[in-house]
């Protein structure tokens, strides 16, 4: 296999293959497994400096602050913005998508405005601006996407209007693994004013990525889909958007002065980080964003690709498989969605689960794509640094079983 | 899985009672969301006998081999059993049909049928 240079071997990094050796772990694209050292500085923290972050004056607090602020710093790095002002902590895409329709949302847009979506989405990039569009009166529209679920992109000129506001999407599909080129989307937004987000959940652990290239005004992405704790994520905005924007969410750390009857915000980032933060898990999302960034995310693209294409040739050589999605590993992400003929895909899923091999059967939480699909539910496996071409070989052999059980 | 014999395929790829009853006293959908399963089920009372007896029961859908054998079990079972009787089948009556118990992630599968048999009877009572 000509890719096989581009294949990483990382199982070791990852205690939970350690301690089980022969589980086959697919499902990477709902959330990944964990290196040692996410672990490890999760553990120093709690162990050696759990303390609170910006107020104590003691040297424990010190640590802390410096700890979650040097991880907010390697957030920055990762995704190339210009300041760490553009850095929100939040607890996931889902919270940072909410906080851009809450805030900006909120106080920007007027009845009758228009935001693009694409039938791609993920539910958390469709119902925060449905919640939006019912208090305010706006109004959501859907870029389509052809059989090959790769976005019509060609439509967009017919989507935007004088009141498009918004152009919201995500960088790749969970559920078939789409790459969406967005350079044109973008600059064609911003030449109608229109502002635009990216739900980077599934790229931004994946390839490399860079926000300044990317122009987009807002993106979005998990801690714990990058090898980082739950309850972690990300919101960039440039710097000027969240200087108008609102706060959502009062309290401790996010004012400057409280009066009883007025009071003054924070600084950027911190005015949109109210309460004690998820320390441990900034500190852990800084610890994966490290192990990342040593291996190189063209690496990781580069192997996962290579995952990919093998995968993708093994799956089309069973009879009856169907692959949803572009089923070229130069165009998708390492997400593979397909169905059997003969077995619903959560009797595949039960029935490789006896094989110790993990992945999702579902609507993915894209059910608009199902529906357009016109299919009730896929199985999906998906990649990470940590797979391997044994891993895929094991589930082609997985499902050669499923298909002997219900003799299709 | 105990649950993936021979008779459980079988009676996914040739399902018992897999039609529609033109005149139904009861007709009741219901679906899991999370799986793309759904059923449509289909109760004929029968009149004849003491009220409130189920003399037919089918249903149609798509589903997992779990939630498509349960409901051919299930349909197949109902037939000369009072109404009130088959409101108190539960969890447990469905392992006895299935001769093996369903694990936590795939209980709603095999829940679906008898569900949306309640609900319906519940509903037209
Ligand atoms: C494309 C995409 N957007 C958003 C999300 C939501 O991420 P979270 O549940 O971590 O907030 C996911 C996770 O499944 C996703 O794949």
């Amino acid at each position: 296999m000509a890719a096989a240079t581009a294949l990483l071997n990382l199982k070791k990094d990852f205690p939970l293959l350690v301690n089980e050796p022969t589980l086959v772990y697919l499902d990477s694209a709902s959330t990944a497994l964990k290196p040692r050292a996410v672990i490890e500085a999760v553990e120093e923290y709690y162990t050696n400096y759990s303390a609170n972050v910006h107020r104590g004056l003691y040297d424990l607090s010190e640590r802390a602050t410096a700890a979650y602020e040097g991880a907010r710093e390697k957030v920055r790095t990762f995704i190339h913005a210009g300041s760490s002002r553009e850095i929100i902590f939040t607890s996931g895409t889902t919270a940072s998508i909410n906080l851009v329709a809450l805030s900006w949302g909120r106080s920007m847009l007027k009845r009758d405005d228009e935001i693009i979506l694409s039938i791609l989405d993920h539910h958390s990039n469709i119902v925060p601006w449905q919640l939006l569009a019912k208090d305010i009166g706006c109004k959501l529209k859907f870029i389509d996407c052809d059989s090959k679920g790769r976005l019509k992109l060609d439509q967009l000129s017919k989507l935007l209007s004088r009141r498009t506001k918004l152009i919201a999407l995500s960088h790749v599909s969970n559920a078939l693994g789409t790459i969406n080129q967005l350079t044109t989307l973008t600059q064609k937004a911003h030449a109608i004013g229109a502002k635009v987000l990216i739900d980077a959940a599934q790229s931004v652990p994946h390839m490399p990525l860079n926000v300044e290239h990317l122009n987009c005004d807002f993106l979005a992405f998990s801690g714990h889909k990058l090898g980082g704790p739950t309850g972690i994520g990300v919101l960039y905005a440039k710097e000027e958007l969240l200087k108008q924007m609102p706060p959502v969410f009062g309290g401790g750390d996010m004012i400057r002065e409280v009066h009883t009857d007025h009071s003054s915000w924070n600084d950027l980032p911190w005015k949109f980080e109210a309460g004690t933060p998820p320390i441990a898990q900034a500190i852990g999302l800084g610890a994966a964003i490290d192990y990342y960034a040593k291996i190189g995310m063209s690496k990781v693209r580069a192997h996962e690709h290579a995952l990919t294409e093998y995968a993708l040739k093994k799956l089309a050589e069973l009879p009856g498989l169907t692959i949803y999605g572009p089923a070229d590993a130069a165009e998708q992400s390492g997400v593979i969605s397909f169905t059997l003929e003969g077995v619903h895909p959560h009797d595949i899923s039960s029935l490789l689960n006896e094989e110790k091999i993990a992945i999702r059967a579902g609507h993915h939480c894209c059910m608009p794509l199902m529906d357009r699909l016109k299919i009730p539910a896929t199985a999906r496996v998906s990649f990470g640094v940590y797979n391997s071409t044994e891993d895929i070989d094991r589930l082609i052999e997985g499902l050669k079983k499923v298909q002997k059980i219900f003799k299709v | 899985m105990d649950i993936y014999r021979d008779t459980i395929i079988e009676l996914y790829k040739t399902p018992l009672n897999k039609r529609r009853i033109e005149e139904a006293d009861i007709t009741h959908s219901g679906a899991n969301v999370t799986c793309g399963d759904r059923v449509r089920i289909y109760l004929k009372l029968d009149k004849a006998g003491s009220e409130g007896v189920i003399g037919d029961a089918s249903f149609e859908g798509e589903g997992c081999a779990i939630s498509i054998a349960m409901a051919s079990l299930l349909t197949e079972e109902l037939k000369g059993v009072r109404v009130d009787e088959v409101l108190k089948w539960d969890q447990e009556t469905l392992f006895d049909l299935l001769g093996t118990e369903v694990g936590a992630t795939r209980i709603k599968c095999a829940l679906l049928p008898l569900e949306t048999i309640q609900k319906g009877l519940t509903g037209a009572a």
